[in-house]
């Protein structure tokens, strides 16, 4: 294993705890995949969002544009890793 | 004229023009009209006769918007289900006024399908994604589903003859009452037709106008949307949901929109972004606001931000679809009021009495009288008889809306309070009884009451007191957890307090004032 490839999967079990913990307790989903859209499966509200926004910018200490408030960058683990991921990435550069 | 013409005159007058972009795609309002000619003619082939009931339960989409006009050419009755809404009230709905057929999707059909063996009226299902023929899921035998796609290949796009009068009902629009059971509140076509044209009267709608549309179907502000673009030959750009604000921020800039209907909760979110100002939002002629009055600080913020639009603060109630509006110059001189009677409708108040109020200032009961009060609830004549009383002229109904208002020296409307207890969470309307029930429904809950508290992104939230029975250990996050599971998510109480038990009154009922 890459150093990315663990600083991404580290991210991840980050992002996985989070949205369980902060969502799935008042969803009616007991589990999702990592490719499971968050907006399709119910898993996340609109008021989510923005707690979702607020913790990724606290932990990682990234800034969200708003351009990249897109399902492509948010809508599930898959994506949110990535996203965070390339954030990072170009932060340390 | 019928609801169903809206798209019928379009469709003469601007075939070739975009009537509405939806997930990516462009239909035109001759491709709109010729797929409902097609369904209509499957509807009626399967069975749905004039004045029939017949459901969409599905996502905001062309496919639903298709079925509307679908059902109303069959000359049938439509109802758009909340899709957030599960399984057991489903069926209620579905018994509640006899729905003879319901146009789904797989996705939706999965969460209902072990309730409609319950719904002993409805024949047939039509599935909007192909899948019909899918065995093993449940379906009663006796219901022939069909495929949307079949459908559209296999009827004409020939336009059916017309089969209802204005005074048919055109839709069932179901809402909270205080009962905690739905109401089916019936529309006649009239009624659409009536509220449609005052609306886009002091809109100054064209069809130069282009409507983002994040509000779904079930929420008949959402579905007027669709209706009244339909009518005045404009666009409609529907989005699934506002969850991911800066798609609804592209397709403003991308699509040239110029009308943008809110909810307080939509402007809370936008105000959250970090660059709004930066945006070009020329082309943004009007925002509307509906469902919870508009703090006066977003009001400013939103001046701000969208400096070239027009602010249309408004009020309304599912029985005549909309009340009034407060012209947007008058915006920064009365912040906090909903403005006057929308165009051909009237309003006044009242005090306990009935009598009529003329000094400003004083509160009373606000009631409308216009052509676009709805016809009753279904199947319910005494709940229809406390809020359609006799009116000014002999056998003439008006509406009462149980709101309490005020009025200023030029007639001015400010909403005070709700009569019963109904709460608003995010623009919904919320029977406390009906979370109530459920709550109770819970292993090991003895007593409940639930109050509003105020909330900055939804104007209210829910909070559930909750008194245990003896020996039971359930904690707050299991009983959010099992709320999530039984009912819409925006019933669900966001805090739950346990209490011994539950202050009375003397009567022995429970006393939420000494909960607040």
């Amino acid at each position: 294993m890459t150093m990315s490839e663990g600083m991404k999967m580290d991210v991840k079990s980050v992002l996985r705890k989070f949205v369980t913990e902060n969502f799935l307790a008042s969803s009616a989903v007991d589990a999702f995949d990592d490719t499971d859209s968050f907006l399709e499966k119910g898993i996340i509200d609109s008021t989510g969002v923005l707690e979702l926004l607020e913790f990724i910018e606290e932990t990682f200490s990234v800034r969200v544009e708003d351009e990249e408030v897109i399902p492509a960058n948010l809508d599930s683990m898959n994506n949110l890793a990535s996203f965070i991921k390339k954030k990072l990435d170009n932060a340390g550069q | 004229m019928l609801v169903n013409e809206f798209l019928e005159g379009s469709a003469g007058r601007f075939p070739g023009k975009t009537a509405l972009v939806c997930q990516g795609r462009r239909h035109t309002f001759a491709d709109l009209e010729n797929s409902a000619n097609r369904f209509s003619h499957a509807l009626t082939e399967r069975g749905l006769g004039r004045q029939d009931r017949a459901a969409v339960f599905l996502d905001p989409s062309a496919e639903a918007i298709v079925s509307v006009f679908a059902i109303l050419k069959a000359g049938g009755v439509f109802l758009v289900i909340n899709p957030q809404v599960k399984a057991k009230k489903v069926e209620y709905i579905l018994n509640d006024c006899q729905v003879k057929i319901l146009i789904t999707d797989s996705k939706h059909l999965q969460e209902i399908a072990g309730h409609l063996p319950g719904c002993p009226e409805l024949r047939h299902l039509v599935l909007v994604d192909d899948k019909a023929s899918d065995p093993g899921r449940g379906i009663p035998t006796k219901m022939a589903t069909a495929s949307y796609a079949d459908i559209q290949t296999n009827y004409p796009a020939s336009r059916p003859p017309q089969k209802c009068i204005d005074i048919d009902l055109a839709s069932l629009i179901y809402t909270s009452g205080s009962t905690g059971t739905p109401k089916g509140v019936m529309l006649t076509h009239l009624n659409m037709v009536s509220a449609a044209n005052s609306i886009t009267e002091y809109l100054e709608n064209t069809p130069e106008d282009i409507i983002l549309n994040v509000l779904p179907l079930s929420f008949d502000y959402g579905l007027y949307q669709i209706l009244m673009a339909f009518k005045f030959g404009g666009t409609v750009v529907q989005e699934r949901s506002f969850l991911y604000l800066y798609e609804v921020i592209d397709q403003i800039i991308k699509e040239k929109v110029t009308g943008f209907p809110v909810v307080p909760t939509i402007v809370a979110l936008l105000l959250k972004l970090k660059n709004l100002e930066k945006y070009d939002f020329s082309k943004l002629r009007y925002i509307t606001n509906t469902a919870q009055a508009l703090p006066p600080h977003y009001i400013s913020e939103m001046r701000r931000i969208f400096p070239g639009t027009k602010i249309y603060s408004m009020y309304g109630l599912t029985e005549c679809k909309r009340v009034s509006y407060l012209p947007p110059g008058e915006i920064d001189r009365r912040p906090a009021s909903v403005g006057k009677a929308m165009p051909n409708s009237e309003t006044f108040l009242v005090d306990a009495e009935g009598n009529r109020i003329s000094k400003p200032w004083e509160i009373g009961e606000l009631v409308i009288r216009g052509a676009n009060v709805m016809a009753g609830y279904w199947n319910l004549p005494q709940e229809t008889d406390k809020v359609l009383k006799p009116g000014l002229l002999p056998g003439q109904k008006v509406l009462y809306s149980g709101d309490y208002f005020k009025m200023d020296e030029e007639g001015f409307l400010y909403f005070v309070s709700r009569k019963d207890d109904l709460l608003k969470v995010a623009g919904e309307r919320i029977s406390p009884k009906e979370v109530e029930n459920s709550l109770y429904d819970i292993e090991g809950v003895a007593e409940a009451a639930v109050i509003g508290v105020p909330d900055e992104i939804t104007g209210q939230a829910i909070k559930a007191f909750i008194a245990l029975k003896k020996g039971s250990h359930l904690t707050a996050d299991e009983i959010i957890k099992w709320c999530s599971k039984h009912m819409e998510s925006y019933m669900v109480p966001k805090f739950v307090e346990f209490r011994e038990e539950l202050p009375k009154s003397s009567h022995g009922k429970i006393s939420k004032k000494d909960l607040a």
